[in-house]
């Protein structure tokens, strides 16, 4: 039972809660291979999507998430809000609950943000992304993904390779494999890695080879091409040579290992166009279990509000 | 106007020791056991009587940003901290960099007649880094030291003509350290928990090169400078090192320094947003190492106030700053001289007579003929941090809840009572 009110982030969350959400997620990706996708399971719920920063997938993909289950489904960007007339992330939370929402699907720039918005309304929080902290829901479909795949996600291991060091996608997926069992293997360029990663149970590749050995999933991140201007690293063609996925680098996985990508991707940088759309590749059906992994939380956290709120 | 403390327990800097004092037209003029004398008399008897205590380090926030801290808000918050004297930094609106707003101050400390206050002028013009403000001007005025708090002099040529032009007027630079670049952003110590909470670090190597830049001026010109709330482990060796080596640098640092690690900040809580920020276990140690030694010379506050609406944001947006002046004396004494670093009378040395001699401040001793400032403390009671009772405007503090020994009973500023409760 997803003991919680917000979904903030993996690292608070047991691996009892992340199997539960696995497997209702689970039946919601096979109900999103339905005809007909409708369900009153949310009839009479709100949820608000309030995203700070852009985003197509993660945005639709909420919004997706609790029109199929019924809910009624607003969305807001920081362009076109108050915020833009200075009001604080506190004040525009405490509008909307006002309007007797439900949920909020936060989007921000800033670390922390969602549990700020938590902890001043009574809605349940949903943390789409937030600074350089965690991703959660990123880390729950690609876990989905592996799942589906492999049937299971103790004694996997997981590759990541790109920029860590600004990535909530790749700290969210190393809190959540780990906890239910898979090793994750990290490889960038040095700055691009983040203090003590390895502290929080990363193991850190000394070669893109060692990274991807034995490898059952290889997620490329993708680089951000502002990180360049910033000096962190000397030029695309440079970070390729160097850090980017190959071709030719797959034959250290295991055979039926499977690409992943939180997108969008750079093609050419951090995975190749062959990788992106080849047979191992499972960046779309990632797409897809990210609906139903939104499904999942909305449905356990409706439960949730109905026992104890 | 005579008042007599009776029954007391003198932190002296020989000791402790149980004796009377005498004040007479502001000053002390006898301290003997058993005196007797007509007139208004303070029982002291299970007290502490310290020298009033000295934070050369503290935001008054006025002229400007009120809504903060302002003189009078603040003296109080002072007086109940135990404080009879402080200097204020100059980052305030408009800037302390003229005669004027030194004027201003030093007018409104009269009208409030709380706690001694000394301003500090700015270093560059409205802290700019660019242009020497009117140092000498700011000194016959009344400053007593010159900073640009809350940034480096990031111009290492401008910094050198600063601090030596300054020295021609007996007046310190007090260096907040910190390389600007380097911070790049930075909210909290890179490490562990910047990586956990994803909130951008800032290096010890940002606050460690302005330290040994700064150092390396005072040096290379051979004049005294200042290191403000140094938070490093590696900026002590190099103030130890630079000490060692005939230096005339003196150092301080702030409670949070000596008892706060950052897994404060993996709540995100904004109170613990404070600049420099605090850093690992190691670094802790170090500082209260170096307090023991005395490479750090003092404990300041850096009381830096703010209303609620600059703290109940995103960490990144949040004010820097603890409002800390009326919990260091109790914070220090229960983490340093509780905890068994040091003794009681070195500790009030620390937060009285050394700053008082780094800035060449009268006070802080208890001598026939010092001025009387004085600070009653009761040392045997535990009691629990409240934020909500403080007196300054500013309520934000990550002790809040802390458990401390160490209450300002009475506070005696030139012989008046100035705060008691």
């Amino acid at each position: 039972m997803l003991a919680k009110k917000d979904l903030l982030g993996l690292y608070d969350c047991s691996a009892e809660e992340i199997c539960e959400i696995l497997e209702t997620a689970d039946k919601m990706r096979d109900f999103l291979d339905g005809k007909d996708k409708k369900s009153n399971l949310l009839a009479g719920k709100s949820l608000i999507t309030l995203f700070y920063e852009n985003s197509t997938r993660t945005r639709v993909s909420f919004e997706l998430a609790g029109k199929y289950l019924g809910a009624n489904v607003v969305n807001i960007s920081a362009a076109s809000s108050s915020v833009q007339k200075g009001e604080t992330l506190i004040d525009t939370g405490k509008t909307l609950d006002a309007m007797k929402i439900d949920f909020i699907a936060i989007r921000h720039p800033m670390a922390g943000a969602p549990r700020l918005l938590a902890q001043n309304v009574k809605a349940s929080v949903l943390n789409g992304g937030d600074g350089m902290n965690e991703h959660p829901t990123q880390a729950l479909l690609d876990m989905l993904s592996l799942k589906r795949k492999f049937g299971k996600i103790k004694g996997l291991k997981v590759a990541i390779l790109g920029d860590i060091k600004h990535s909530r996608v790749a700290k969210s997926n190393l809190f959540g494999l780990t906890k239910l069992g898979a090793e994750v293997y990290m490889y960038a360029p040095e700055t691009l890695l983040p203090k003590e990663i390895s502290k929080l149970g990363a193991k850190v590749a000394k070669s893109r080879e060692e990274a991807i050995e034995g490898a059952d999933g290889v997620m490329g991140l993708r680089i951000q091409l502002e990180r360049q201007n910033g000096g962190l690293f000397p030029s695309l063609s440079e970070y390729s040579a160097f850090y980017g996925v190959k071709d030719n680098l797959l034959k250290y996985a295991k055979k039926d290992a499977v690409i992943l990508h939180p997108g969008p991707v750079n093609r050419g940088v951090e995975l190749t166009p062959t990788l992106i759309d080849g047979e191992t590749s499972v960046i779309e059906e990632q797409v897809t279990c990210g609906v139903a992994v939104r499904m999942a939380l909305l449905k356990l956290l409706v439960e949730y509000r109905e026992k104890n709120l | 106007m005579k008042l007599l403390i009776k029954n007391g327990t003198l932190a002296l800097d020989g000791g402790e020791k149980k004796a009377d004092i005498l004040i007479e037209d502001g000053k002390i003029s006898k301290i003997a056991e058993n005196i007797t004398a007509d007139c208004k008399t303070l029982d002291a008897d299970g007290k502490h009587v310290l020298p009033g205590l000295i934070d050369i380090h503290v935001h008054l926030r006025e002229p400007g940003f009120e809504g903060k801290e302002d003189i009078e808000s603040g003296s109080k918050a002072a007086v109940a901290g135990g404080f009879t004297q402080v200097c204020c930094m100059p980052n305030t609106d408009p800037v302390c960099d003229n005669a004027l707003v030194v004027n201003y101050i030093k007018n409104r400390q009269r009208e409030v007649n709380l706690c001694k206050i000394n301003p500090i002028g700015a270093i560059t013009r409205g802290e700019n880094g660019a242009a020497m403000a009117d140092i000498g001007k700011m000194k016959r005025a009344g400053a007593v030291a010159i900073s640009d708090d809350g940034k480096s002099v990031m111009d290492s040529n401008i910094m050198r003509l600063a601090m030596e032009y300054a020295s021609g007027f007996n007046l310190k630079c007090l260096c907040h350290c910190e390389d600007i670049n380097l911070v790049d952003g930075g909210v909290v110590n890179e490490g562990y928990n910047s990586t956990l909470t994803g909130l951008k670090g800032s290096l010890r190597a940002a606050e460690d090169i302005m330290i040994a830049r700064d150092i390396a001026l005072a040096e290379s010109l051979n004049v005294p400078v200042h290191i403000c709330h140094v938070s490093t482990y590696s900026g002590v060796e190099i103030i130890r090192n630079a000490k060692k080596r005939g230096v005339k640098v003196t150092a301080e640092t702030c409670p949070h320094y000596f008892i706060l690690t950052d897994d404060v900040i993996t709540g995100f809580d904004t109170n613990t947003k404070v600049n420099p920020p605090v850093r690992e276990q190691r670094d802790r140690e170090a500082i209260i190492e170096a307090i023991k030694d005395g490479t750090i010379d003092c404990i300041v506050t850096d009381h830096a106030p703010h209303a609620l609406k600059d703290k109940q944001v995103e960490y990144n947006l949040a004010a820097f700053g603890i409002s800390g002046i009326e919990t260091s004396f109790a914070l220090s004494y229960t983490y340093l001289v509780k905890a068994g670093h040091i003794g009681l009378c070195a500790l009030v040395q620390k937060i009285s007579k050394v700053p008082a001699q780094i800035l060449d401040l009268e006070g802080g001793e208890l001598k026939v003929g010092s001025p009387a400032d004085i600070t009653v403390v009761d040392l045997g009671k535990k009691y629990k941090i409240d934020s909500g009772k403080f007196i300054s405007k500013g309520k934000n503090t990550p002790f809040n809840g802390f458990e401390v020994w160490g209450k300002t009973v009475c506070t005696i500023v030139d012989g008046d009572i100035k705060y008691s409760i």
